[in-house]
């Protein structure tokens, strides 16, 4: 019993250690990395303590805002809902802590027996997957609710909406790759892509695409970040929020980004698979990890780059364009892996596919497209 | 003098909306908002997201400028208009000059006319820039455009420093003429940022104006006629977004505007987008006029002979010239005194918030966000 | 500084106006100022589509002394008090004639200040007639919104006024509640 418990630990710990300290270093490469895109330079201030040593980059930062979120004061609105307003962040953080267990991350021991260990390494991870992230919709919508303050419902059902309308394609667009390989496994699908990518196909490709949009909504990144929107509704539902439950949303959003990068790679990207994987087994987790930061390095730039689309366009984004896309996908797969023959399929499945997405993106346009103007002399 | 009077409830009513709207959601937007350009609040009346209601609340800001100036000599208010409409101080002191000019007639030398148009161009590149970047920052990017344009605005607030003395309140007008000439090299510089501003334009109007969510966000949102624009006294490029051909450097030809030779665009469909790009292209042809004038400048005093006390007959005036956001004009009442006896601002924000309510109802609250900001506020000139 | 003319028509279509020449404006008597409104905005008599700025004026009554010379030779010195007025300033332009301005007053005693709105002819006088009714006390008739703009709504009195005492404690609301109550019943008001 105490075995089991101590193995269990031995295994799910790292994981959580290992990303609660990427947390800390994502929040730091955000900041710099849109600083640097809009021109200034980001944090640069925080110094070591009775040193003289400046050229820290900006790196303590990080611990600088953890301290300060854990001695700020704690306010729970008059009225609000006090047991609700606690359970929000607590029920936004801990899926996101489950589900990083059922990434194939291997775990850096290097040693024979426990060759390549991952956390949970169960039958059917993707399916858990995508159970245990919807609860950060209920976790949203709870927190909105219990602060009592409109601005919070409002974000709290914006948010609400997106994340329920954006689960569709997500999970039509796994699905590809699960009909693919013929299992729900991680370590299977990871084993699956040891001799190409599955974002190497045409059909793959679309799916990322779909998938890595989905991603984009569910986390409540821009350019779908309604729900924080910072200029109409100052923060949405975590307005209310101070101190270490703030904290702990920021937390679980950054692990909720690490977790479903996580299966992205896994299901696009090869999980751990790279040059030199099988010389030294501890390098997978390197690669993992290193791919998982080049999509969270896209997702800044994109947050840096593109405004905020509005909530009935969210929407007809998700069922008028992405839905169909993401079915339309389903089935051109099914041809393509049933007939097998590569030179004759891909470049079919790549035409439909995209000749389907413009044309949906036709369907779109309701007069609106740039315009010339008149001068008067 | 003391108020011991008892506490008495208020002999008048309050207004208050219909109970057939009791069942929707009120949410106060402001006075603490990110998006408010102020201290403003706006009350709105939400059916799920869409806009019943809308009521526009002022007086945040108001300083009492007006009562202030009834008791202050004439040039002692010229610090205070720098303070109406904060990004345009020059615009501001301008107009006040244009109508204390009126009061007495003291002509302005040559170099000063032309300085003065091209402080006030100057001008409207700052407030325009600075639009573009709020506006952009109320759509969602999150400050990347803010900090491009602010790039720029930091390039001519300098000149202004240089010329001046001081980047925001320049307090550089006087009845007559201005306060002191540009220094060395100024007009250099001057032609040197002139030179590399359609390079920033450029790449703005690449990255913007053909985005495709900027398109869907602003199109065919808040869209205002152009008989509506007239009816409701608004004034600016908002006006001429709704396609009415109204421009005051045109119509009036104030300073030496007719010798210049610029074109005024206007808009078709009168929504958010047009009122962005009609600023876009106000500034090309502000860039225009700047490339001409620093051209033509002569030498010279840059101040007339105005008199020693400033003391005019008894008259009225309404001096008026085209600031960045619309029609700023000066009502002043001069009583033989050293001090003006009426002192009014029209303000062109505030009268552009009369149809705040209109173009908002029936869009999301998202909306009234990138409507407002479309419309150009800046509270210190709606409240004073 | 109305142009020339502009004011003329007005004069014959409406002889209960007239044309203060120091001023250079056109009183407009209450009761038939909107009448004279909807005429002007006619495209036959000038097409004023633009009313661009509203304001209110406080003329406090005068004593204006004057030396007369008697009929027997002796000079004596004659005063007469001017009675004050609270004045409404409308400039009207012209948008699509580009003409203007043309000055509009509406003249009200001040024990009863009392005019006609013009918002129903021109929209833009909607706010601006709010904040001469907020400043100055006028109410205007036939306005859709009367209520003060700049000054909260429980204010007292009306600021711009020329005999405006201010009060001594500005925190002193008629309906005081919180810590401004407290000061005042412990009867800590500063003067």
């Amino acid at each position: 019993m105490i075995d089991t418990l101590i193995h269990i630990l031995a295994l799910t710990a790292p994981v959580a250690m290992i990303f609660a300290s990427l947390f800390a270093f994502t929040t730091w490469l955000e900041r710099k990395i849109l600083a640097r895109i809009q021109n200034r330079i980001g944090p640069n201030y925080i110094n070591i303590p009775f040193t003289k040593f400046r050229k820290t980059f900006g790196l303590l930062q990080p611990a600088a805002d953890g301290f300060k979120m854990l001695v700020k004061e704690d306010i729970v609105p008059h009225g609000a809902d006090r047991f609700l307003h606690l359970l929000a962040p607590i029920l936004a953080l801990v899926p996101a802590m489950m589900v990083l267990c059922l990434l194939p991350f291997d775990l850096p021991f290097a040693n024979e027996s426990m060759k390549r260990i991952h956390a949970a390494a169960l039958d059917n991870a993707v399916l858990l997957f995508f159970g245990i992230t919807s609860i950060n919709t209920l976790a949203v919508f709870m927190a909105g609710w219990a602060s009592r303050n409109k601005y919070s419902l409002l974000g709290g059902m914006r948010a609400v909406a997106q994340m329920v309308s954006y689960e569709i394609p997500l999970v039509l667009s796994a699905a590809v790759v699960i009909m693919a390989v013929g299992s729900l496994s991680a370590q299977k699908i990871v084993a699956a892509q040891s001799t190409h990518w599955f974002i190497f196909t045409p059909w793959g490709l679309a799916a990322f695409f779909i998938f890595f949009i989905a991603s984009l909504a569910e986390t409540n990144r821009s350019p779908f970040d309604l729900p924080e929107a910072e200029s109409e509704i100052i923060a949405g539902y975590f307005t209310e929020y101070s101190g270490f439950k703030f904290a702990l949303f920021f937390l679980g959003e950054y692990l909720s980004i690490f977790a479903i990068n996580g299966l992205a790679v896994t299901l696009f990207f090869g999980g751990g698979n790279g040059p030199w994987v099988q010389a030294h087994p501890w390098l997978s987790c390197v690669w993992f990890l290193a791919k998982i930061f080049g999509l969270i390095f896209i997702i800044i730039w994109l947050r840096g780059t593109v405004p905020r689309l509005r909530v009935d366009q969210l929407m007809a984004f998700a069922w008028k364009f992405l839905m169909p896309l993401s079915i339309l996908n389903l089935f051109v797969a099914a041809v393509a892996l049933k007939v097998q023959q590569p030179w004759l399929t891909w470049p079919l499945c790549a035409l439909v596919l995209y000749a389907a997405a413009h044309g949906l993106s036709r369907l779109q346009q309701k007069n609106v497209g740039p315009r010339t103007y008149q001068y008067a002399e | 003098m003391s108020t011991a009077a008892p506490i008495a409830a208020p002999p008048y009513k309050l207004v208050r909306h219909d109970e057939a709207e009791a069942g929707l959601l009120e949410v106060s937007m402001g006075p603490h908002h990110p998006s408010t350009h102020g201290v403003f609040r706006m009350d709105v009346k939400l059916d799920g997201e869409t806009v019943v209601r809308l009521k526009p609340v002022f007086g945040y800001l108001h300083r009492n400028h007006e009562k202030l100036a009834e008791g202050m000599s004439y040039l002692s208010s010229m610090p205070f208009t720098d303070r109406l409409d904060y990004f345009n101080s020059m615009a501001n002191n301008w107009a006040y000059a244009l109508a204390a000019e009126k009061l007495v007639d003291v002509p302005v030398p040559e170099r000063a006319q032309y300085l003065r148009v091209i402080m006030a161009e100057l001008t409207r590149l700052v407030n325009h820039t600075s639009l573009v970047g709020f506006f952009l920052n109320d759509l969602g990017a999150l400050g990347t455009p803010l900090l491009y344009a602010f790039r720029e605005r930091e390039r001519i607030l300098d000149l202004f420093e240089q010329a001046s003395g001081a980047r925001m309140m320049c307090n550089y007008f006087r009845f007559g003429g201005l306060r002191c000439d540009v220094p060395a090299g100024w007009l250099d510089r001057t032609r040197a940022l002139v030179g590399g501003f359609p390079k920033f334009l450029d790449e703005f109007e690449k990255l913007l104006c053909e985005n495709e969510i900027i398109l869907a966000r602003t199109q065919h949102v808040g869209v205002l006629s152009g008989a509506q624009a007239i009816n409701a006294g608004i004034t600016g490029p908002m006006l001429r977004a709704s396609g009415v051909n109204y421009d005051l450097r045109k119509v009036d030809a104030y300073g030496i505007y007719d010798r210049f030779s610029f074109r005024v665009p206007l808009g078709a469909a009168g929504d958010c987008y047009d009122r962005f790009m009609i600023r876009m292209l106000e500034m090309r042809e502000s860039l225009k006029i700047l490339e001409q004038a620093l051209r033509d400048i002569p030498e010279g005093p840059v101040m007339g002979n105005a008199p020693r006390v400033f003391k005019p007959a008894a008259a009225e005036v309404y001096g008026r010239v085209e600031s960045p956001k619309g029609e700023l004009g000066f009502y002043l009442i001069a009583d033989g005194t050293t001090k003006p006896y009426r002192y009014r601002v029209r303000p062109p924000s505030l009268i552009n918030l009369t149809v705040l309510e209109d173009l908002c109802v029936g869009h999301s609250i998202a909306d009234a966000v990138v409507i407002l900001g479309s419309i150009d506020i800046v509270l210190g000139e709606v409240d004073r | 500084m109305t142009s020339p003319a502009l004011h003329e028509p007005v004069l014959q279509q409406f002889p209960a106006t007239r044309w203060d020449a120091a001023a250079r404006a056109l009183i407009v008597p209450a009761d038939i100022a909107r009448a004279v409104a909807q005429w002007l905005t006619q495209p036959a008599n000038g097409e004023f589509d633009y009313c661009s700025n509203v304001t209110g004026v406080d003329f406090l009554p005068k004593e204006i002394k004057e030396k007369t010379k008697n009929a027997d030779g002796t000079e004596e010195t004659l005063t007469r008090t001017e009675p004050g007025s609270l004045q409404v300033v409308y400039h009207l332009y012209s948008m699509r004639r580009r003409t203007g301005p043309l000055v509009l007053k509406q003249v009200a005693p001040r024990e009863k200040p009392v005019a006609a709105s013009l918002t129903p002819v021109w929209r833009s006088c909607e706010l601006q007639e709010r904040e001469v009714f907020d400043l100055f006390g006028v109410r205007f008739e036939g306005h859709p919104d009367l209520r003060r703009l700049l000054m909260w709504d429980e204010f007292e009195g009306f600021p711009m006024r020329r005999d405006y005492v201010e009060p001594a404690d500005y925190e002193w609301e008629p309906t005081p509640h919180g810590e401004v109550l407290e000061k005042h019943r412990r009867g800590k008001v500063i003067s």
